[in-house]
């Protein structure tokens, strides 16, 4: 460039920018983005996983506060609430069916009969009058909610009956002892509950002995348990819904009601209403929200007390498996020769085993001798079989990584085996690490579940339990009562699909190139 | 020749392996405390039974018995408890039939199926179809299969009475693992078998397919003039299939091994509840038998998968580093 081509500028207008400080390297007004948060951006686009991490979540919320939800003890069975629906107290009596411990029953006359007069026993305290259908259906311990006109099918007369599962235990005889039945008396005056009712008269002729168990017969009956009137006559529905029911209640020696019939010298057999009894003793309504199981167990609290000890194995698994793993594949990968070849057979030989193999043993020889718990019994047999995988991984980091320049460049520099292995090649398999020792959990939980189901651990006591023990249970009651499987099915299938979910979206984060691939 | 040394190098450490975890099982089961159930003049004749076949002397002498039967005579030893005094091997052979069927059928059945819903997802990758059949098969494949157990027993059996709920006896069945009642009893457990595997293998094929539609021999000839589906059917399916055909050979081994779960719901007498009957009575035996016959089975199937990637694709070289 010629000089004449430049704006003459006056020389005093140029001053030095800089004379005398040192020049640095400016830092980077962009902030650095770390391997982890690289991931985590990618990962949290993933909305489906993103969704699935929040289940995991909430489900985990479940599993360790779920029972505060429940009034019941993980130990608490009643027998007599075996089997009850599913209700939460808030929908009691309300009739719509949704969640209120209510089933569509299909019943014959005699059945609607029978649950009928558990109602209208329950209106008749203190005096043989008849009692009428219209009182008994208006009461609050009635245990059918409504039904329908009648209708005929195969010559005979049904109703459509929505029954209360809780309200048709009725009224049980129990055997008290005498400071338990004044107790029981004295809380009946003081809160106004009817909890004790009238005994029956056992000696009647309208009383049929076969019918000694069952408390809910309080009224004059054939053998044949058909209502009949105060003349022994047999009555129809139509007769009862305008007449109502008779009594037959016992009298002692002054023609007063007795309510109760003393057994040997201190003990008193009393009718109770099962319902009012259950709140004295627990203090609360009887009212499963998941419903009950086969024994009369709460299902919420089994079901958190299962899924709590699924994701508590399955995370211990991981984490054995995860360091066991990466120790044997890292000296493997990188020693590589004969103590790889070595390794390897050793590998092969254990994951040979099936699985069930490995679990019976352990069950067999730790946990049926009492030297462990199921619980670590189980532990033993995942960790045994279940670190190949991560093992086979990481070695194949090393191989891959081992003859690079840079590991070559700390080992001219000094650098010992360990730190080789742990500071230099390791960090590089830290992302497949990551993402199978998620995805061991859902794999663990099935292999747990299905072992408790198929009855080859033992999860079945009073205060531990599995989700698989739980279905393996429900499952006798597949027909009659599906809400025994349904919630612990429920739970299991969510749980088996966040947590594929959200490892596929750990697995897509942290390994962009493999996206969309199988693992 | 190379690959001929290659197989029977493979061979041989399969039944290593095999051998080794057979004297585990063995002697890990015989140091168990064997019990005597009955009382007695019965508990006598059991101890003398038992004396006689050997089950009091040292667990390696007996094992070197047990060896010796089973080479010299296939005699795999007894069965205590669940079919009293019968030997091992023809208890599982009654065993196998029921297991066979289902799982073959179910196969069939699935695989086509499956490979079938692959294709399509794969074809339309990134569409609302693909979409749809990936969240289906990431939703099924995760759902455990006594779940679908349940549904299919509550629904069609249950509610709807369509089918019957377990598996009909070989008795009931007239007989023939073939008769129309016994084949009617096994549509459900067949079902709950299928989902699982159609969704596997469609998971799979998509994976494949995708992987082999991107690469640059596809480019390659679509730039030499051939339309997308000679291309997709003569250059990206044959890729595809490399890894998708030995997988299904080797599932036709697993066949005999049953799935223990499904057996259990729909009470099917097949492989699987022997194995369980096995460890629940403690039949010894039968135990080691049936834990040799799954190991082994376990370990064809992995062979057979690295065997066939050679046989399949020229490009593979077998037994080289």
């Amino acid at each position: 460039m010629e000089k004449k081509d430049l704006p003459a500028i006056a020389q005093e207008k140029f001053s030095f920018t800089q004379l005398d400080e040192a020049i640095h390297d400016q830092k980077f007004e962009s902030k650095p983005i770390s391997y982890f948060q690289d991931a985590l951006t990618r990962f949290s686009k993933n909305k489906a996983s993103v969704v699935a991490f929040w289940i995991i979540v909430i489900i985990v919320i479940f599993a360790v506060f779920g029972p505060l939800l429940s009034n019941y003890e993980m130990s608490f069975a009643d027998g007599n609430y075996a089997r009850c629906k599913p209700k939460l107290q808030v929908f009691d009596r309300n009739g719509s069916g949704f969640w209120d411990g209510t089933h569509t029953m299909k019943y014959n006359d005699n059945y609607l009969l029978y649950a009928a007069a558990i109602g209208m026993g329950a209106t008749s305290t203190d005096s043989d009058d008849i009692v009428s259908w219209d009182a008994g259906m208006q009461s609050e311990f009635q245990p059918i909610i409504s039904y329908s006109e009648p209708y005929m099918g195969g010559g005979k007369r049904y109703h459509d009956a929505l029954v209360d599962s809780y309200y048709l235990i009725g009224f049980k005889y129990l055997t008290l002892r005498e400071s338990e039945f004044e107790d029981l008396k004295k809380w009946q005056e003081e809160t106004g509950i009817q909890v004790l009712y009238p005994m029956v008269d056992m000696k009647s002729e309208y009383f049929y002995e076969g019918n000694s168990q069952d408390a809910n017969y309080w009224f004059n009956h054939a053998p044949n348990g058909k209502p009949l009137d105060e003349n022994g006559k047999k009555m129809s529905l139509e007769d009862i819904q305008e007449k109502g029911l008779v009594p037959n209640y016992a009298h002692d020696a002054d023609g007063n009601i007795k309510y109760f019939q003393p057994r040997g010298r201190s003990m008193k057999d009393v009718r109770v209403l099962y319902y009012n009894y259950f709140i004295y003793k627990n203090g609360f309504a009887p009212a499963y929200v998941f419903g009950a199981d086969g024994q009369g167990y709460d299902i919420l609290v089994r079901m958190a007390s299962g899924t709590r000890l699924s994701l508590i194995l399955s995370v211990c698994v991981s984490f054995v498996n995860l360091t066991l793993g990466a120790i044997y594949g890292a000296v493997e990968g990188f020693y590589g020769s004969w103590v790889d070849m070595l390794m390897e057979r050793i590998a092969d030989i254990i994951s040979g085993i099936p699985f069930l193999v490995t679990a019976t043993l352990f069950q067999l020889h730790l946990v049926q001798t009492g030297k462990v718990s199921t619980f670590v019994g189980l532990l033993f047999a995942f960790c045994l079989t279940g670190w190949i995988g991560t093992a086979y991984r990481v070695r194949t980091q090393f191989y891959r990584f081992k003859k690079q320049e840079y590991v070559l460049a700390a080992k001219t520099l000094g650098a010992k085996d360990r730190r080789l292995m742990f500071k230099h090649i390791f960090p590089n398999a830290i992302g497949t690490i990551i993402t199978s020792s998620v995805l061991v959990i859902p794999g663990t939980i099935m292999s747990e579940t299905s072992l408790a189901y198929l009855g080859i651990v033992n999860f079945n006591s009073k205060d531990m339990t599995s989700l698989g023990t739980l279905l393996g249970n429900g499952q006798n009651y597949l027909g009659t009562d599906p809400h025994i499987l349904f919630f612990p099915a429920v739970i299991i299938s969510l749980l088996m699909i966040s947590f594929n979910l959200f490892g596929n979206g750990l697995r897509d984060a942290f390994n962009p190139s493999l996206r969309g691939a199988d693992e | 020749m190379d690959m001929f040394k290659y197989v029977l190098k493979r061979l041989a450490l399969m039944l290593v392996i095999a051998f080794v975890i057979m004297t585990i099982c063995f002697v890990l089961i015989k140091m168990l405390e064997p019990e005597i159930p009955m009382l007695g003049i019965q508990a006598e004749i059991e101890m003398a039974k038992r004396e006689a076949l050997g089950y009091n002397k040292p667990i390696l002498v007996q094992y070197g018995i047990y060896l010796k039967n089973i080479i010299t005579e296939w005699n795999w030893g007894w069965s205590w408890k669940v079919d009293y005094m019968k030997p091992v091997t023809e208890v599982i052979a009654k065993r196998i039939p029921p297991t066979l069927i289902l799982n073959f059928l179910s196969m069939i059945l699935s695989i086509p199926f499956g490979i079938l819903l692959g294709i399509v997802a794969a074809l339309h990758k990134n569409t609302a179809l693909d979409h749809f059949i990936s969240t289906a098969v990431m939703v099924v494949v995760s759902v455990p299969a006594f779940v679908y157990g349940f549904l299919l027993q509550y629904f069609f059996a249950f509610k709807w009475g369509l089918l019957p709920m377990v598996v009909s006896s070989l008795r009931d069945a007239g007989g023939s693992w073939m008769s129309w009642t016994m084949i009617r009893s096994m549509i459900l457990p067949i079902l709950s078998l299928s989902f699982g595997t159609i969704a596997g293998m469609a998971r799979f094929t998509r994976a494949e397919l995708c992987e082999a539609l991107t690469s640059e021999y596809m480019l390659l000839a679509r730039t030499k003039g051939l339309t997308k589906g000679q291309a997709v059917r003569r250059h990206a399916m044959k890729n595809a299939m490399v890894p998708i055909l030995p997988s299904i050979i080797a599932s036709f081994t697993s066949i005999l091994g049953g799935a223990i779960i499904t057996e259990k719901i729909f009470s099917i007498v097949g492989m699987g509840s022997l194995q369980i009957a096995a460890i629940s009575m403690l039949d010894y035996d039968l135990f080691v038998a049936t834990s040799v016959f799954y190991t082994l089975i376990g370990l064809l199937g992995t062979l057979i998968v690295d065997l066939s990637y050679g046989f399949l694709d020229p490009r593979i070289k077998m037994g080289a580093r």
